[in-house]
């Protein structure tokens, strides 16, 4: 029996704008268990960030945040005060940002940066919070850990600012850690590392990981799950073999289309492209999201709001009209390609 | 951080030569100093006597040059209304300016930095609001206006400070005040947009994901960062509060540098309007070293390359 580390249904998130309200989430559930990873895949501002801090309460304050249920290892994290929010935060879950260049303070060392979220939870001597920094930079792959302590983050480079924000989002040992595109702002180089250890670091102190990418190529190499998340919608969600072997949603299709793959892509051939643009999420949306870039698109997708359906595969499910249809996914792939 | 110090100090020095040559060529501003001293109907051998004692007929580099050494060695010159030595009553002067300006400035940043700081966590909120009027009627109102409705209702209609003098602490409370919140627009201002800007920033968010309470979020990880723009403008406005004072002092007739400026003036007193002049600017000048050293330690960008 596994663990379920978190449990999030009907989240929906709403941002008052200058010509209306923008639906930028809307009724997303998802869950995590203990030792999983979770990837939620789609393209900029198909609202996977916002997701991530719905969760963690620290959305900007004008967006207005619902949910049915949200849990945390079966405790409603939902509604309450800011106070008790505030103690789970950085101790029962933590998060790590996109941007290591700026989500350090450059007024305050690494070690005091480390050991504050550790002190603020924790009833430890600063030498104590001190040992488990050393010990946590170790594990991230800094050398000479106790040195950097004492230094600035202007000091390091990109790279070790991220592994030190994964070393501070470990101080108090979470159970859940939230991975905000962590390597987008990283060289190509470490982008890998940083993933290889993300999932190593994930296994060894056995907690929930969820990672929120738009590189599919990321998602292949450590995702237990996927979500994949167009215009503020769950599109798909699979597991890792079944979305990669047999993506049902024209979404997920055309996203692999875009990825070569060593040894199957031909040489010289053409990578895929999903035409058009990503639809305005002011107001209301008629029928199906993606309807205005799908190749199978037909009179019933715009009929009116297109569900979640559980697929006959068990724990997956598609929000598509034509996907599950012999017929149109022979359209489809004869169509797309 | 040595390195910086040593190249703000070397700054420091050229500026003050600077202002060291625009001080004393003060003496030639009004046209021939000699004509001048020696007064009206003056013969042409009395000016040229005045010319030989005064040595104004040797070349105008030496001149500077004599007058620098002697200024080095603290010798401002001497005043020939006051009969006295101009450096002794600069110093004497000095400590009452410096303290008024000292009042000013901690009333001008007891009162702007938290209510900047309260106005950028509620933007648009009403005491947003009435931190902005705050600033606009500081900027709007003329400090000599200022000083003299203070005086009239604290002073002589509700008899609670009084109005002229530096006998007591009271005695400086509306000249700090009057001073003071000129300055206040400025700083809080900035304190507002810093702010502002660093409670966006992508640390602070990181600090709240930490699970820090908002107390620590907003003075260690915010208000630290957002401090250091305000530290260097306190010291230009120190600064300009020193020259504010001239006005201020003379109102209150508080016996300060700004008020012997005033009375200089008035008495052409050139010699020591030229030592104010000096030794005010090198206080600034000092203030600004003082602002940059105390930037570096604020910055660890900064100090720690």
């Amino acid at each position: 029996m596994t663990e379920r580390i978190l449990e999030v249904e009907n989240l929906t998130i709403d941002i008052p704008v200058p010509s209306g309200i923008l639906h930028a989430v809307q009724d997303i559930s998802i869950h995590v268990d203990r030792g999983e990873t979770l990837c939620i895949v789609g393209e900029s501002g198909c609202g996977k960030s916002l997701t991530s801090l719905a969760i963690m309460d620290l959305l900007p304050k004008k967006a207005i945040r619902q949910a049915a249920r949200l849990e945390l290892a079966d405790e409603s994290i939902f509604g309450i005060s800011e106070r008790r929010m505030s103690d789970i935060r950085g101790n029962r879950m933590s998060m790590i940002f996109q941007e290591p260049m700026t989500s350090l303070n450059p007024a305050y060392t690494i070690g005091d940066q480390l050991t504050e979220a550790l002190r603020r939870h924790r009833k430890v001597s600063r030498g104590e919070a001190k040992d488990r920094a050393v010990f946590l930079l170790e594990k991230v792959g800094i050398t000479a850990a106790a040195s950097r302590l004492g230094q600035y983050p202007h000091q390091l480079s990109g790279g070790l600012r991220q592994r030190v924000m994964i070393a501070m989002a470990l101080m108090c040992g979470p159970d859940l850690i939230i991975a905000d595109e962590p390597t987008t702002a990283l060289d190509v180089t470490i982008q890998a590392q940083i993933l290889h250890l993300l999932a190593e670091l994930q296994r060894e102190f056995n907690m929930g990981l969820i990672l929120i990418t738009h590189d599919l190529g990321v998602v292949a190499r450590i995702a237990d799950r996927i979500a994949v998340m167009y215009a503020g919608q769950i599109v798909e969600t699979g597991s890792a073999a079944q979305i990669f072997t047999e993506p049902l949603h024209p979404y997920t299709r055309g996203l692999l289309d875009c990825i070569p793959i060593p040894g199957k892509t031909q040489r010289g051939a053409h990578l895929g492209a999903i035409p058009g643009i990503v639809p305005s999420l002011v107001g209301q949306m008629p029928g199906c999201h993606f309807a205005s870039r799908c190749p199978l698109v037909d009179d019933h997708c715009l009929a009116g709001a297109v569900p979640l359906f559980d697929h006959r595969d068990t724990n997956r499910s598609i929000r598509c009209l034509r996907a599950d249809n012999e017929d149109t996914q022979k359209i489809s792939q004869e169509g797309v390609a | 951080m040595i390195h910086f110090a040593l190249k703000r100090l070397g700054v420091a020095v050229l500026v003050a030569l600077t202002v060291s040559i625009l001080s004393f060529s003060m003496v030639y501003l009004s046209g021939d100093p000699a004509l001048a001293l020696a007064g009206e109907g003056a013969s042409e051998q009395d000016i040229e006597n005045v010319r030989r004692v005064y040595g104004f007929e040797r070349p105008i580099v030496v001149q500077y040059g004599d007058w620098l050494v002697r200024a080095l060695q603290g010798n401002l010159g001497h005043s020939n209304y006051l009969k006295a030595d101009v450096a002794s009553v600069v110093f004497e002067r000095l400590p009452t300016t410096m303290l008024l300006g000292a009042c000013a400035l901690a009333f001008a940043l007891i009162l702007s930095i938290p209510l900047g700081v309260v106005a950028a966590i509620r933007p648009n909120s009403m005491i947003d609001r009435f931190a902005l009027t705050v600033a606009m009627i500081g900027q709007a109102m003329p400090s000599f206006w200022f000083a003299l409705t203070l005086m009239l209702w604290f002073g002589l209609n509700w008899r609670l400070l009084p109005i002229s003098g530096t006998a007591s602490w009271q005695h400086f409370v509306m000249p700090s005040i009057a001073l003071g919140y000129y300055v206040t627009p400025a700083v809080m201002r900035l304190t507002r947009a810093g702010m502002l800007e660093v409670l966006s920033s992508d640390y602070i968010r990181t600090a709240r994901a930490k699970g820090l309470r908002p107390m620590t979020v907003l003075f260690k990880h915010a208000l630290r960062n957002a401090i250091i723009p305000v530290v260097s403008l306190s010291a230009v406005q120190f600064g300009f509060m020193l020259g504010g004072s001239i006005v201020i002092e003379t109102i209150f007739a508080i016996n300060g540098l700004g008020f012997l400026v005033w009375e200089s003036i008035l008495r052409a007193d050139v010699p020591m309007m030229q030592a104010i002049v000096l030794v005010l600017s090198i206080i600034y000048i000092l203030l600004t070293f003082l602002a940059d050293l105390l930037n570096g330690f604020l910055d660890p960008r900064i100090r720690v390359s």
